[in-house]
């Protein structure tokens, strides 16, 4: 099959949406003339015009507010925030005005609004470049949270949020865009709310999101070598959340290990920790176990961002943790 | 200027349905027969009304926490929103808003808002929809003198500027950001004076002459229409009430309120109306009673109607999925 990387398969995305409706544009910083701080959104401009493809101010609340009134307008704008860390700028308009405008208002409005954002540590761009918060969206009902792990699933859920009627929070991680992997050319949607069993295995289920998916199936490669068969389930999207998944791979295996690269306290991991120990407890052999990253700021120092980041090995120890040790 | 004299009377009309409906959820408020809390528009009805008397119901209207009279100029219906007061299902909002987030996409009402200011980046948004299907409709949005400190002022209004959306920022300005004074939130005098900083035409008129703002808002909706881009027009005017119900409002003097109600904007349009011959005395006083009539009814359907229904406490969180 073709390759493609994810920054180009989210551009492909968003190209045969705008082209299929008329109603789809993009807006943020640096879009158009300059193509998206990650090009993401290159050529936008030279296919549907300024019109369609909008360079903004740096004035993130009113980006976000530009596409919340024209969603409640009938558009489906998807707006860009340049580093998820900018998102302070203009929480209200997320949580307080998108996510809460269909309830309050009695379900007389939809707002189909698409917020992209890349996350994620790893390049030395230090603690206002490098965050993870989706927990912080994944914790207000109305947002729908989506965080796809490859370029194939970076198309077809770009493609269901973009077709969405609620406001998706779509974060994408940095040290992804680059990776290249099967796309196919057509147009395609991949269900928001539907994990993905990115290996199987035996012994443990890996449940992992973003940039961790790729961490988590080199530690299930590192676990074989030791006898230890891995699974790895892929959320794909946090809201809706796939329990099922979830919960039919612990009832095959009897350990799980929750893997994110944001910060492990009062992170999502937690949430999917609980639900399984709600929902799945007499399925469970060990305590769940969580990896994320350490309860401090993103640092700068290269040394510092390796020993700071969550990645295979971590995972593994904490996969060993759950497994009883085999004598021969 | 000319005006024509159904205009006249439906502005007249529209101002008088607001202060009673006003005064009534105030006395409704004391009896304790609504939760929550509302922030009354009384006092500021030339506003809502001068502006909307040049919107049509294609026209976009983002309101904001003392957002009744918005809703009514924009011909918002009184039994919903009468019935959503009182946490009715038959409400506009089934009773899940209420006064804070009423709203009514109909008559093109994008929402009452509980946090000052935001409204201002939405109805950039709506305006540029409006723009974005090449139709002649625009967006106003409705703030306060407080919400012009908010960033999301100075960010939607330099957005609209520079996106040349149909948007006319208007500015209530009230003179007090909850309970503090204009002179010690910002040590400027005119709102408007802002809209210079973005390169847009700002106007200042006297909030409490109707026709005063029917002009101001006419010059900037006209312009808006045919592609030339947003306006602020600053209204100064007065709340009659607290900043919300249950405020004293100690912040402000008897002479000062004393004096403001000597400006009230509707015995002006009444006798300014009679003067003019558009109406007598007479037709005034049917006017009223009517107004009253409606607003009784209102509060009977809202009275009658059946509570919100505990089914609706998960529903519409969100929107069935995709097209």
């Amino acid at each position: 099959m073709r390759q493609l990387s994810y920054s180009k398969a989210l551009n492909e995305a968003l190209r045969s949406e705008m082209r299929r409706d008329s109603s789809v544009f993009v807006a943020g910083e640096d879009v158009a003339l300059d193509d998206g701080a990650f090009r993401v959104t290159a050529g936008l401009l030279g296919e549907f015009g300024p019109d369609r493809a909008v360079d903004c101010p740096i004035s993130e609340a009113a980006i976000v507010g530009l596409g919340v009134g024209a969603a409640a307008a009938g558009l489906r704008p998807v707006v860009e925030i340049m580093f998820m860390d900018f998102v302070g700028c203009c929480l209200d308009q997320i949580f307080n005005q998108a996510a809460k405008m269909r309830y309050m208002f009695g379900g007389n409005i939809t707002v189909p609004l698409v917020i992209r954002t890349p996350c994620g540590a790893g390049f030395s761009i230090a603690a206002q470049h490098s965050q993870s918060v989706e927990a912080w969206f994944a914790h207000v009902p109305g947002l729908k949270v989506v965080m796809p792990a490859t370029p194939y699933d970076a198309k077809g859920l770009l493609i269901s949020a973009i077709r969405d009627d609620n406001p998706v929070v779509f974060v994408e991680h940095k040290r992804l865009y680059r990776l290249r992997g099967d796309v196919p050319e057509e147009a395609y949607a991949i269900p928001l709310g539907k994990a993905d069993v990115k290996r199987e295995g035996r012994d443990v289920t890996l449940i992992a999101t973003s940039m961790m998916v790729h961490e988590a199936l080199a530690a299930a490669d590192m676990l074989a070598e030791t006898g230890i068969s891995a699974e790895v389930v892929d959320l794909r999207t946090l809201v809706p959340l796939d329990l099922d998944t979830i919960i039919g791979s612990v009832a095959k295996t009897h350990r799980a290990v929750v893997v994110h690269e944001a910060v492990k306290f009062g992170g999502f991991g937690g949430e999917v920790a609980a639900s399984i120990m709600e929902e799945a407890f007499d399925y469970l052999d060990a305590p769940v176990k969580r990896v994320g990253a350490p309860f401090s700021p993103v640092p700068m120092a290269p040394v510092l961002e390796k020993a700071y980041l969550p990645d295979r090995n971590k995972i593994v120890a904490a996969a060993r943790e759950t497994v009883p040790v085999r004598v021969k | 200027m000319d005006v024509d004299r159904d205009a006249l009377i439906w502005m007249y009309t529209k101002m008088q349905t607001i202060r009673q409906f006003e005064t009534r959820v105030a006395r409704l408020m004391l009896e304790g027969k609504l939760p929550g809390t509302v922030h009354l528009y009384a006092g500021e009805e030339a506003v809502a009304c001068g502006v909307c008397a040049n919107l049509g119901p294609a026209d976009y209207v983002s309101s904001t926490h003392r957002g009744h009279g918005h809703l009514i100029a924009k011909g918002g219906d009184l039994d919903k929103m009468m019935a959503e007061l009182f946490a009715k299902s038959t409400g506009y909002c089934k009773g899940k808003g209420g006064s804070m987030h009423i709203a009514s996409l109909g008559v093109g009402i994008l929402g009452a808002n509980g946090i000052v200011g935001a409204g201002l980046p939405i109805a950039v948004g709506a305006g540029f929809a409006a723009k974005y299907r090449k139709s002649d409709a625009v967006a106003v949005a409705f703030f306060g003198d407080g919400a012009s400190n908010q960033g999301t002022f100075h960010e939607a209004v330099n957005l609209a500027a520079v996106l040349k959306a149909p948007v006319i920022f208007v500015c209530e300005n009230n003179g007090y950001a909850v309970s503090t004074s204009q002179a010690r939130h910002q040590t400027i005098v005119d709102v408007a004076d802002r809209a210079r900083a973005y390169g847009i035409p700002g106007a200042i008129v006297d909030g409490n002459d109707v026709f005063a703002v029917y002009k101001a808002a006419r010059e900037a909706i006209g312009r808006a229409r045919v592609g030339l881009g947003p306006s602020l027009v600053e209204c100064k005017t007065y709340r009659h009430y607290g900043h919300s119900i249950g405020d004293p409002g100690r912040y402000r003097t008897q002479e000062e309120v004393d004096a403001w109600k000597l400006k009230d904007p509707i015995p002006r349009l009444r006798d300014r109306l009679i003067e003019l011959g558009v109406m007598s005395g007479e037709q005034a006083d049917s006017i009223d009673q009517e107004v009253a009539g409606a607003i009784e009814s209102a509060v009977r359907f809202a009275e009658e109607s059946p509570s919100a229904s505990l089914e609706a406490l998960l529903e519409d969180v969100y929107a069935p999925s995709g097209n």
